[in-house]
């Protein structure tokens, strides 16, 4: 028979304080198991929207059944299109990471993308003539979220390019990512040289099918099961993607060999998939996009949905507010930089690439990969703490990502922001460093966090929204 | 024999985990035969070589699970022992030792397995954790507050849709399972249940029946607004549920300020179909006491009514003079307000900070001519401070200032042991008082001092050992509030 209170007069109570340790003490005198929240205030101004987010009665639920579609959503590549195909991209329209931005706003790496990709399309002659069509406003800008689509660092994508297609059957979704272009100087990091342009017109016209016919040959390719593999073998999905690249190259390869090219561009093509580390992030981002995605849009629940940025503002979105942006102004990466690079050259924050933390991988999931501090800073009980922290911050854990050290724990998912503004605990976010004069490149990769601003304009959204 | 078999794509685990998995699950009761699996092209021969049939197309990152059966075992019997062994591969620890401490309420009570919250944080806040422990399915205490009657109501609506007790806001004092939470005494264990929308005043009730040797099941708080019209019982009539369905429990005590008249009769109606006993020991004007309510609960359970513990202080010397008012400085709200309601009728017109009667209450000085009783642990001398049941420093300098006063006639205090109360509040009062005393000796006056001293002797800070610190500095010291009210009463009386 159910006991009224869930038996509590009947049995040995455990309790869990929260505020005067006087308390816990008091307990503690008398032999009771304790738990004692390291309770700190929340971030200034609050209290009244918190309260009125916590006590909405379609929270819980809303949170449940939005980590329930974001960790059972799949993410299988199904084919590699040209962007005015799968996109539907329309000549002079350019997508761009992050939330929504106009020319006279956006950062150096932004405008150097954007430069290079209108010279990608044949639009301009020249850099100067480029970047004059863009700040009269002559091409379209819209962010890669708004079509399902994610790109890294800038994140800019043209109609020409090559992407990714994957596919949630599940939840009946789609998403797409731009192909990966190496290190160095590369179009996202805002280098828009010329070699930089031959380097993508290859890729149009040469990689692109090329992967395109090995995908269609392979068949759909689990990118769930990949990273869920590679979580266990050093990456975090983030900022170190070898172990997935190097399974995602073997799942191609056979593909790739027996393509219809020449067997100079076939070689070209494997050995430039292949020198890249990064190759899989541009399956992982899509393959977290479609977990977000399919928690998008569910009344009352207070799970974030999107984390991206696009070099000027930080922007997020979240389950019961949907399409609706909350942005604030992005923080600028600490961590390591490459040559001669220093803290002077970073730009802020840039890349939709954050979709991995929103997904409960990245950052979320660098106990996975403590070698990752040689890349970001840090130290290896710091990556661990991270992870540990961030299940703090988060609805629930992933089933199919796990992270041996910590027991094959699940990685900490779904970012709840009543969790974010009580506990101040910010999302722990991997990232590359991008220049911040148009044209440089990558100069380093290291840590970053949003704004809080973000978090606490959500959640005074999400407490309009509760029904009185 | 059955067999069967299932494909789970993309749930990846490694070799040697599933090597294990296999293991347990072959040899668990009923399974004669079992593989779980990655579908490597090894592994599907080796499924194949066992008898099972792999269906076509899966690939490395498919996991398969194969069972041939006993007839008589279920295929449902044979998943429920894959799945504790692939959640078995969670477990097995961290191979790590840091942890990261929970920064939330919910957090804390889902690492702990914990079935009750306790809530202190500054009011502002609270209501934020109070809806997290609720969410987190556990009963809360909520000591803070500064807590909307709004926000009240909505929380224990919450609390009740959760079968879960919200015990509060502003509540003090609770007993659950033994466990003293809050300002609570160690009292014995008994047959009464408490419900209470007062904290001192249940630690009274409670301290007078461990006296007269009835022990306690559990003590119930549910804030001090809860049988207001507006609050309408919610928790009460939980708490009331509970009580009734609790081996434990054989009757109940309610110790509340006067309930409005509708709520009451509906709670009677629940005790009534409950078939619980409950007795109302009701603090307000023209109604019994604490004392003589629990009295009168005594009698009606069959118990003798003892003696109450009680020493009294020698005569004063009849040379010295003695003031003409009554100075009450308490820590417990509803001592203070006991002491009014007793001494009203003989003295009249006391001032005090929580004074019902608006023409009573006292000014911010907290200062007047005439009779005065302050609560010190009220909201408004509490903000940015330590309750003074911990921190007891305004209540001494009221003291000193009151042996300087010569208007001021008996000193009444009231000292709370127990659980949360201070570890040695006796020492630091006696101290006091043997000093108020002495400078108005100094100043030609008699200062008599009565102490409500409510605890017990099992209490961490031992009644016994207190009663004797006070009454060695000159005081006299009661269980029963009202039995010392009544004292101060007639020293004032005897000298006017």
């Amino acid at each position: 028979m159910t006991r009224p209170l869930h038996g509590l007069l009947q049995g040995d109570p455990v309790v869990a304080t929260s505020g005067a340790s006087l308390f816990a003490d008091a307990l503690r005198d008398q032999a009771v198991t304790v738990a004692e929240v390291d309770w700190h205030p929340p971030l200034p101004g609050t209290e009244t929207d918190l309260a009125r987010v916590m006590g909405d009665s379609r929270r819980a639920s809303a949170n449940a059944l939005a980590l329930e579609r974001m960790t059972s959503a799949q993410a299988t590549l199904v084919d590699v299109v040209p962007a005015s195909e799968g996109l539907g991209l329309e000549r002079g329209t350019f997508l761009h990471a992050g939330p929504p931005i106009e020319w006279s706003r956006a950062s150096g790496p932004m405008r150097g993308a954007l430069i290079g990709a209108v010279l990608l399309e044949g639009l301009a002659d020249n850099p100067e003539d480029a970047q004059q069509q863009l700040a009269r406003g002559a091409h379209h800008l819209e962010p890669c979220h708004h079509r399902g689509a994610v790109g890294p660092m800038a994140g800019v994508v043209s109609p020409s390019m090559w992407v990714y297609a994957l596919r949630d059957e599940v939840h009946g979704n789609d998403s797409w990512c731009s192909l990966n272009e190496g290190l160095g100087k590369v179009l996202r990091y805002g280098a828009y040289g010329p070699e930089v342009i031959e380097r993508l017109r290859w890729m149009t016209d040469v990689l692109g099918p090329i992967l395109r016919q090995a995908v269609r040959s392979t068949g759909p390719i689990d990118i769930r099961a990949i990273i869920a593999q590679m979580l266990q073998m050093g990456d975090e999905g983030h900022n170190r993607n070898r172990a997935g690249s190097l399974m995602l190259l073997r799942e191609l390869l056979p593909g790739m060999i027996t393509a219809d090219a020449s067997s100079a561009d076939i070689a070209e093509a494997v050995r430039f998939s292949g020198a890249n580390e990064h190759f899989f992030l541009n399956l992982g981002m899509p393959a977290c996009k479609l977990a977000t995605l399919a928690a998008e849009g569910i009344p009352g629940s207070s799970v974030v949905t999107t984390m991206a940025r696009n070099g000027t503002d930080f922007g997020i979105r979240v389950s019961g507010t949907g399409e609706q942006w909350f942005t604030g102004p992005a923080n600028t990466p600490e961590g390591l930089f490459l040559g001669d690079y220093g803290p002077d050259d970073a730009n802020p924050d840039i890349g939709d690439s954050a979709i991995t933390e929103t997904g409960g991988i990245g950052g979320f999931a660098m106990a996975a990969a403590p070698a990752i501090v040689r890349f970001v800073g840090g130290d290896v009980p710091f990556a661990l703490r991270t992870t540990r922290t961030m299940y703090e911050v988060t609805t629930g854990e992933h089933p199919a990502y796990q992270v041996p050290i910590l027991g094959f724990r699940g990685t900490p998912t779904g970012i709840d922001v009543t969790k974010v503004v009580r506990t101040g605990i910010l999302p722990q976010i991997n990232t590359g460093m991008a220049g911040r004069v148009a044209g440089t490149g990558q100069v380093g990769a290291g840590l970053v966090t949003p704004p809080a601003e973000c978090f606490t304009a959500a959640l005074a959204a999400l407490a309009a929204s509760v029904p009185t | 024999m059955s067999s069967h078999v299932e494909v789970r794509p993309g749930a990846y685990y490694d070799s040697v985990s599933l090597l294990q998995v296999s293991r347990t699950v072959a040899a668990t009761p009923g399974v004669r035969a079992a593989q779980v699996a990655m579908a490597t092209d090894l592994n599907v021969e080796v499924l194949t070589g066992m008898g099972f049939s792999v269906p076509d197309g899966v690939g490395p990152n498919d996991l398969v699970v194969a069972l041939h059966l006993d007839d008589g075992t279920t295929v449902d019997d044979g998943l429920v022992a894959v799945e504790s062994a692939l959640a078995g591969l969670r477990g097995g620890g961290d191979g790590t030792e840091e942890r990261v401490a929970p920064r939330t309420l919910g957090s804390a009570i889902s690492a702990a397995s914990a079935t009750l919250a306790v809530v202190s944080v500054p009011g502002t806040h609270a209501v934020t954790e109070a809806y997290d422990a609720i969410g987190s399915g556990v009963s809360v205490m909520l000591f803070s507050d500064n807590v909307s009657v709004q926000d009240e109501v909505r929380l224990k609506d919450a609390a009740a849709a959760a079968d879960v007790l919200l015990m509060g806001p502003d509540c003090g004092t609770a007993l659950v399972g033994g466990v003293a939470l809050g300002f609570a005494n160690v009292v014995r264990p008994g047959a009464i249940g408490l419900v209470a929308a007062s904290g001192t005043g249940a630690q009274q009730v409670m301290c007078l029946l461990d006296a007269a040797g009835v022990g306690v099941s559990h003590c119930l708080g549910v804030g001090g607004r809860d049988l207001t019209a507006t609050v309408g019982g919610r928790s009460t009539r939980q708490a009331l549920a509970a009580l009734a369905d609790d081996p434990a429990t054989t009757s109940v005590i309610v110790v509340s300020k006067p309930p409005d008249p509708t709520v009451l009769s509906e709670i009677e109606a629940d005790a009534e179909r409950l078939g619980l006993r409950v007795h109302w020991a009701i603090l307000g004007s023209g109604r019994p006491d604490l004392t003589r309510a629990v009295e009168g609960v005594l009698t009606a359970e069959g118990v003798e009514v003892p003696t109450w513990p009680t020493v009294t202080a020698p005569g004063e010397d009849a040379d010295l003079a003695v003031g003409p008012a009554l100075r009450g400085l308490f820590c417990g709200g509803t001592l203070a307000d006991e002491a009014m309601l007793v001494a009203q009728d003989a003295i009249g017109g006391i001032r005090s900070n929580i004074a019902h009667d608006p023409e009573l209450a006292l000014g911010p000085d907290l200062r007047h001519e005439g009779h005065v009783v302050i609560d010190f642990g009220d909201d408004g001398l509490t903000r940015g401070r330590a309750h003074p049941m911990i921190d007891p420093t305004l209540r001494m300098e009221r003291i000193a200032v009151e042996a300087a006063d010569p208007i001021c006639g008996v000193l009444l205090l009231d000292l709370v042991l127990g659980h949360g109360a201070h570890p040695d509040p006796a020492g630091d009062l006696a101290d006091v008082i043997r000093g108020a005393r002495s400078t108005a000796e100094t100043a030609g006056r008699a200062l008599p001092v009565v102490v409500s001293l409510v605890g017990t002797d099992s209490d961490p800070q031992d009644r016994g050992r207190c009663s004797a610190a006070l009454t060695a500095a000159g005081a006299s010291v009661f269980l029963s509030n009202s039995a010392a009210t009544r004292h101060a009463l007639t020293l004032l009386g005897s000298t006017r």
